[in-house]
This record gives structure tokens, sequence and C-alpha cells, in this order.
């Protein structure tokens, strides 16, 4: 407490320093004039922007430094709508700095608590009210409420069980059959060995019937990149080895950290780069993580050619592609 | 009496015969709100939803939230003839045919923008000044509250059009749901309609969007205002002002100008940001599908600290017993944001249980003068910060010519070692600070001017500053440290010893403090 006693003293509020325009009216009309201006250019503003509403045509672009070429219409209607509306704000808060009084008022603050007795009154009150109901002695009700109570809550959980069917093995399951031909994305046009050249990376969907709608969730788990590479730059187990075709391997190009597309590839180092966060795969092993969050390498899928020299799937993915979850077993 | 007088007469009557709010109003319409910049950063953020109300109302009159499949055929010749979801032909449709839908829609993002940027700003300022103490703990909270809904309502505004950046975003997000143990996929299936993407999702985060969050803002909204009424705003501390006063001007007819102008000065500067500034052409960007992406993929920036955290973790992944646990998913996605958020909402109580302090607190706080506090900001918003940046990776290292290695594992390692130096040097500094308010109570401001003294030592004057800068500068309380005993009076430990080890400990951390300059001091210079 020795600290209050010695604390230097609070000089209280300093005096009110009256501005030019309190006691000059020529200043006062002068702010009074200014305040009117900014109004009037808020009107400008106005008349600009149905102006440019009506007359200015939504397809002349004008060039301007720093914007570049800039769409006429959309500039001067949000032009007009800016001025319009920022005048009124600079007019309003001039007249406030200016004319309105600008002598600081004090008030006094009070407490929150309310006074002992309101309390004791509230709490009386409270008790006298639960008493009433009875509550306290009437368990089997205070039971029976609780237990409808709680389950009351499950309702709306069981209402909303119908937001979409269960998962089943559908995450772990692509279209990719034994056999299915590797088309490419967009064309939907079968691929030959040959149509690949060495460095080439393609984007491939599996084929459906002509006219067959092509689903987004689809896609989302057979889109794959075919990459080709010299046979001799691998660096595969020879089971690996044996799912690629003449240089030719194939993956999963939904990334198996949190499924976006893996689409950059770095020819010269090989490495295939996911956009979102950068995780970074190595082709000529077998899609090994070389960097970044992901955990595991893309799922890679064993092709072939059939009897007419298209590239088709030896077998179906043999892991879950995408992202993980509770269920997927490695 | 004029006609105006008496019309204005007229019509008070006539409503308080009705309602009795005379007596109210006459109470409020004078009530005062003390005046500071740092006070007008809530309002920003205030004013930018009504802006966000008003602009995606005119969204919502064109926009066709649907991943019904069409062929675009409309304004836009690039994308001519291209498959995509009625949403995204919709936002076409808005940005390219109506007249004044590409300025609404980039004042729409613009204020969102705004809008998280003020919250967070406003956090800032009241945390760093204290406001948050007894009796603000619920608009505290509250306040956590609207920025956590602010992030994912801004999510979802943004991963409506189903452009291909956005497609992108929601990919993630089902990521992270997916990723949750036990009921992660099923919880998948159920947001998305089935696999992903499916064709259920727009349209309902569009009724989250539009409806269910705006709902819930305006009534948190509605009660954090309420409070800021009922309870008086808080003030800086200065000469006259206490804890038992409020010094400011009155609502009207001052405050009504002054805060009715802002709006609007904040409505047009949004407006000229929507005109000139461009933003998410998501006409550049192409229809969602799971098979492509941009290179450069960003969320907004508050989000971007999110994706920072989840780029920079390592890549973890327990399998065992036939299940997947995906730590590098679930550790910078959900756990570390958890634990952040949960401690920001109880940071009000945390404090006050080191401090011991339970009385009101209407005066603020000048950082400086709570080292601990502030440092621990500081070293929070340094967290952040490397978060942001590592979210930026990819854009930062071909902007400067580095590698995503390098960035990448300056933030693994920054993010661990540079927040507790920004705490200690924070605290430091706040500690020096004191130290120079001190010497300039005590020994006045230096002016420049040097004299030489008959024996030919050059001094330079001091002159004694204002009683109102000194009071400023020693206004503030210095409270030591709890003393909490370890032993009872019979030398018997208490139990919880440890807790009260530990509680403390951080009130000695928090209680340090350079003294500040009292009269006496002062009197003793002065004979000196």
């Amino acid at each position: 407490m020795s600290n209050e006693i010695e604390a230097i003293r609070d000089p209280g509020l300093p005096a009110h320093v009256h501005r030019r325009a309190d006691t000059d009216p020529k200043a006062a009309k002068k702010a009074e004039r200014q305040v009117a201006i900014l109004f009037l250019l808020s009107t400008l503003g106005t008349v600009t922007l149905i102006g440019s509403y009506f007359f200015i045509p939504q397809d002349v672009f004008i060039f301007f430094p720093v914007l570049g070429n800039t769409n006429a219409h959309q500039l001067f209607l949000g032009l007009g709508m800016a001025a319009s509306l920022f005048f009124i704000g600079m007019g309003a808060i001039h007249w406030a700095k200016t004319l309105m009084p600008d002598e600081e008022v004090v008030i006094q603050r009070h407490e929150f608590r309310s006074p002992d007795e309101d309390r004791e009154d509230f709490i009386a009150t409270a008790k006298a009210g639960a008493a009433a109901a009875g509550l306290g002695r009437r368990s089997l009700i205070k039971r029976s409420l609780g237990l409808s109570l709680g389950l009351v809550g499950l309702s709306p959980l069981i209402l909303l069980r119908d937001l979409g069917p269960l998962p089943g093995d559908e995450l772990s399951k692509t279209s990719w059959k034994t056999g299915t031909r590797l088309v490419t994305d967009p064309g939907d046009r079968p691929i030959r060995a040959e149509d690949l050249e060495v460095g080439a990376v393609a984007q491939t969907l599996p084929e459906i019937p002509a006219g067959a709608h092509r689903a987004l969730s689809d896609i989302g788990k057979d889109a794959v990149l075919l990459i080709r590479l010299r046979p001799e730059e691998f660096n595969l187990d020879a089971e690996r080895l044996s799912w690629t075709h003449e240089g030719i391997i194939a993956f999963s190009k939904i990334c198996s950290h949190m499924g976006c597309a893996v689409a950059l590839y770095e020819q010269q180092t090989k490495h295939l780069l996911c956009p979102c966060h950068q995780s970074t795969f190595d082709v000529t092993r077998a899609a090994k993580v070389i960097f970044g969050p992901a955990a595991r390498p893309l799922p890679q899928l064993a092709i072939t050619v059939d009897s007419e020299g298209y590239l088709v799937a030896k077998q179906p993915f043999t892991e879950p592609v995408g992202p993980s979850f509770w269920e997927r077993s490695s | 009496m004029k006609a105006r007088e008496r019309i204005a007469g007229n019509v008070a009557n006539y409503v308080d015969e009705r309602t009795g709010a005379a007596k109210w109003m006459k109470k409020n319409l004078t009530k005062v709100f003390p005046d500071h910049w740092s006070f007008l950063l809530g309002e920003i953020a205030l004013y930018s939803f009504v802006i966000l109300l008003l602009s995606g109302t005119f969204l919502t009159f064109w926009f066709d939230p649907s991943q019904r499949e069409v062929i675009y055929d409309g304004g836009y010749q690039p994308l001519s003839g291209l498959k995509m979801s009625a949403a995204y032909a919709s936002t076409l449709h808005i940005s390219f045919e109506v007249r004044g839908g590409l300025l609404m829609r980039q004042v729409h993002h613009w204020a969102a923008l705004i809008f998280m940027a003020a919250i967070v700003v406003h956090l800032m300022r009241v945390y760093f000044t204290g406001a948050f103490r007894k009796p603000r703990e619920f608009n505290w909270i509250i306040g956590i509250g609207l920025l956590t809904l602010g992030i994912v309502e801004g999510f979802l505004g943004y991963s409506l059009p189903d452009d291909l950046l956005s497609g992108t975003g929601i990919r993630i997000a089902e990521a992270i749901i997916q990723a949750l143990p036990l009921v992660g996929s099923y919880l998948a299936f159920f947001a998305f309609g089935g696999a992903f993407p499916g064709e259920a999702f727009i349209p309902r985060i569009y009724t989250v969007h539009v409806l269910l969050l705006p709902g819930t803002f305006l009534a948190l909204i509605t009660v954090h205002l309420m409070l800021v009424w009922y309870q008086k705003h808080t003030q800086y501390p200065g000469p006259g002002r206490t804890e038992k006063n409020v010094v400011g001007y009155p609502l009207l007819p001052v405050y009504m100008a002054k805060a009715g102008g802002f709006f609007f000065i904040v409505f047009g500067v949004t407006a000229f940001l929507g005109a000139v500034a461009s933003i998410n052409p998501i006409w550049l960007y192409g229809p969602y599908t799971p098979g492509q992406i941009s290179a450069g993929s960003q969320p907004d920036w508050y989000m971007g600290w999110l994706d920072g955290l989840v780029r920079m973790s390592p890549p973890l992944e327990t399998h065992a017993f036939g299940h997947t646990i995906s730590w590098n998913i679930l550790i910078p996605g959900l756990i570390v944001p958890g634990i952040l958020f949960t401690g920001m909402a109880l940071y009000p109580f945390i404090e006050s249980w080191i401090t011991g302090d339970k009385r009101e607190h209407h005066l603020l706080d000048r950082p400086r003068n709570a080292p601990n506090r502030t440092a621990l900001g500081v070293m929070s918003l340094t967290f952040m910060l490397v978060a942001l940046i590592n979210g930026g990776n990819d854009i930062i290292a071909t902007t400067f010519h580095l590698t995503i290695n390098q960035i990448m594992w300056f933030s693994r390692i920054a993010i661990f070692v540079l927040p507790p130096i920004a705490f200690v040097i924070t605290k430091r500094l706040c500690l020096s600070l004191q130290r120079a308010d001190r010497d300039l109570v005590l020994h006045g401001r230096e002016t420049g001017r040097l004299v030489m003294m008959p024996h030919g030592e050059f001094v330079e004057v001091h002159e004694p500053i204002s009683a109102e800068k000194a009071w400023l500068l020693t206004q503030h309380e210095q409270n030591p440290p709890l003393a909490l005993e370890q032993n009872d009076a019979r030398g018997v430990r208490r139990p919880g010893t440890l807790k009260n080890k530990l509680r403390a400990r951080l009130s000695r951390a928090h209680a340090v403090a350079v003294p500040k300059a009292t009269a006496a001091d002062l009197k003793e210079i002065e004979h000196h």
C-alpha cells in the first residue's frame, strides 16, 4: 500500500481547448461548407453509378497503368458506388469533428454485482420455485425426465442418418478391373505404348461405354497418371517392375496425403509433386515419398497390353487410393 | 414551436405511450463512449458483416447452389462448351452477364477478408490491453466463437463457386474428416452424401453459409454488443480517467455521426477495392474435377496458417490392428488448432488464476505494463506467422528463387525455436520500456540543448514532463506475486502442493516489473 500513498497525483481532466469553429462564426461557416461539399461529392458518385449502369456497355475495356486492361462498366460502376458511400461517411465525420460539441463528458460506472439483499432474494425465490415443483422430493419424476430429455437429444442424430450411405468398401474400391483399358482424359481414346514417348506423361481414366456418364466421384478415385521412362531408369523390385510395360509406369493420381491431384511432374528429376502440400514422390522407386507430409507412396497400377496393343490394367489396385481412413489396413 | 419539432414530439409521445421507452432512451441516448482509434477495429468487423449480408443477399438472387452438370454456353468464350456444375456456371453468369455482379462478388470477397482481418486485429487489441479481464470474460469467449465461425463461414463461402481451386479446398477438408479415427469415413460419407465429391455438398454448405451461420453470427454479435453497451466500454488510462468513470462523447449526436459515418467509409473503401482490385477470378481456374489441379493452390489468408501447419507436418502414420491413424493430418489439422483456440478462450481465466485478481477492470493496460501477457501474445503471433509463411511456401519459393525444401525445413525448426525467442525478447523490451518510463518521470525529457558548465563539462538540459504525462506513466498498479504457503501453520504440507508451486512460479513471472516512479523518488531527486 505504500505505493499508493507516495504515488504521483492524478492531475484530473485537462482543460478543454476550443476549436476555431466554436468561437469564430466564419470558421464554422467554412466547416459547414466543407461538409456540404463532401455530401455533394457523394451524390456525384451516385450519378456516376447510374450513368455507368445504363450507358457504359459491358464489353468495353480500357487500359489503365497499374490496373491493366479493365472492364470500364465494372470499374466505373464500382468507383461511383465507392464515392457515393465514402463521401457520406467523410461528411458525417467532418461534421461531428468540426461542428458538434467536442467537450468530453464524464459519467460514472456502477458495480455489476447486485446488492446483497437482491442476491439473497433471488436465491430464496429460486429455492422456493424448485421446492414448489418438488423436483427434490419426487425422484421418480426427476429420473424419468432426465432419461427422456437425454433420449430426445438422440432424435436429431437419428433423423440425420439419411444424409448419406454407409461407406462400406467404397473407399477401398476403384473402377479398375483386370483388362480395363486406359483412356486419355480428356478425349477418352485408348492408348498404345508407342503413343507415349520417353519422358511423356498422360492423364488417364478407365474406359467406360460410349455415352455413359462419368461421375466426378469416380474420377476422384480412378484418375491415373502414366509416365514413360527408359526401362533402365527404374529402381524397382521384380514384382513392381513386372507391373510396368516397356518403361511405362502407372500411378494413382490422387495424393495419398489429402487427395489432391498429384499433377506436377519434373522430367529431369523424375519426381511427382503434389501442389497442395508439396509431397514429393520418386517415380523411379515406385512413387516412394521423398519429401513432404505424405506418409505412403502413390498406389501403383499394374499395366500390360491387350491383344490389340492397347494399354490395360493387369489387375485392380492392390490397395485403396487417396487419403488414409480408419478402416484402411496398411 | 416549429412544425418539425411538434411532429418529433408527437412521434416520441406515440411511441412512449405504447412502450414506455422514454426513460430508457433518455438514459441511453446520452451514453458516453470513450474515443480511441483502436476502438474502431471492432466496428470495422461489425460493418463488414453488414456489407457481407447486403452483398451476399444480392448474390443469392442469381447463384444456383447445385452440382447438377450443365454445358456452359454463356458469354465467357474460353469455357464455352465445357461440362461444369450449375454452381460454377451461375457464378460465371454473375461475373459476366449480371450488371454489377462481378462488382458485388468482389465486394463480398473483399468484405470477408476485411471482416476476418478486423476480427483478428480487434482480438489483438483486446488481448494486449487486457480488456478481456473481469467483467468482460463472456465477451471474450463470444469473440473467440465469432473468430472460429468466421473461419468456417469464409471457407464455405469461397467453396461455393465450385471452381478448380475451391474444389481442391473441399477435397482437403474431406480428407481431414475422413482421417478422424473410428467415425471418419462415416462422417465423410454423411457430409458428402456418398463418395467425394458427390452432388450434395454444395447445396448443403449453401444452407449453412447463407442461413445457419449468418443467423448464429447475428445472435452472437447482438449479445456481444449488448454486453459492450451494458458494461460500458473500457478506456485507456489518462488524467481524470478512473476505474469508476467513463470519459468520452455522448451517443447523440457525436457518436452516432462518427460511427454511422464510419460505416459508410468502410463500405466505400470495400466498394473501391471491389472496383479496382480483382479477387478470386474463378473463370481462370475452370470448373472443378478431382483429377486436375492448378499449381500454387492457396487458401484465403485466414486459413493459410492451418495449411502451413499441414504442409510442415512430418509424414507420420500409424498402421496397427488393421487400422490407420494419420497423425500427419490429425495433429496439424485438428489437435494443434484445437489446443490453440481452447487456450485462447480460457486465457482470461488462466491469467486471473495466476494473479489471483478477482476485481473488475475498466482501465486498459499499456502492453508494456503486463510484460508476461504481452510476451505470450507475441509468442503466439510468431507461431501463427511461421505457420502462415509456410502456408505460402510454394509461392515464396518461386518468388525468391528458394527451394521448397529450404522453406519447409526453416518452418519445421522455426515453429519451435522462434516463438520462445519472441517471448524472451518481448518481455525484455517491455521491461526496458518500463525503465524508460521511469527515467522519463524522474529525470524529465531530453531537450537536445547542451550547456557548458563553468568547469567546462557539457551537460544536456532535461525538462520535467507535464503532470498529465507523469500520471499516465505511473498510474498503473504493480502488484506483488501471490504469496502461496506450501505449508500450513503447523508446518504440514498443504494438499495440491504441485499445483500451488506452479501457480506461485507463474505468479512470480507475471509480477516481474521495473518499480514505477513514485512521488518519494521525485522528491529525493529534487533534494540532490
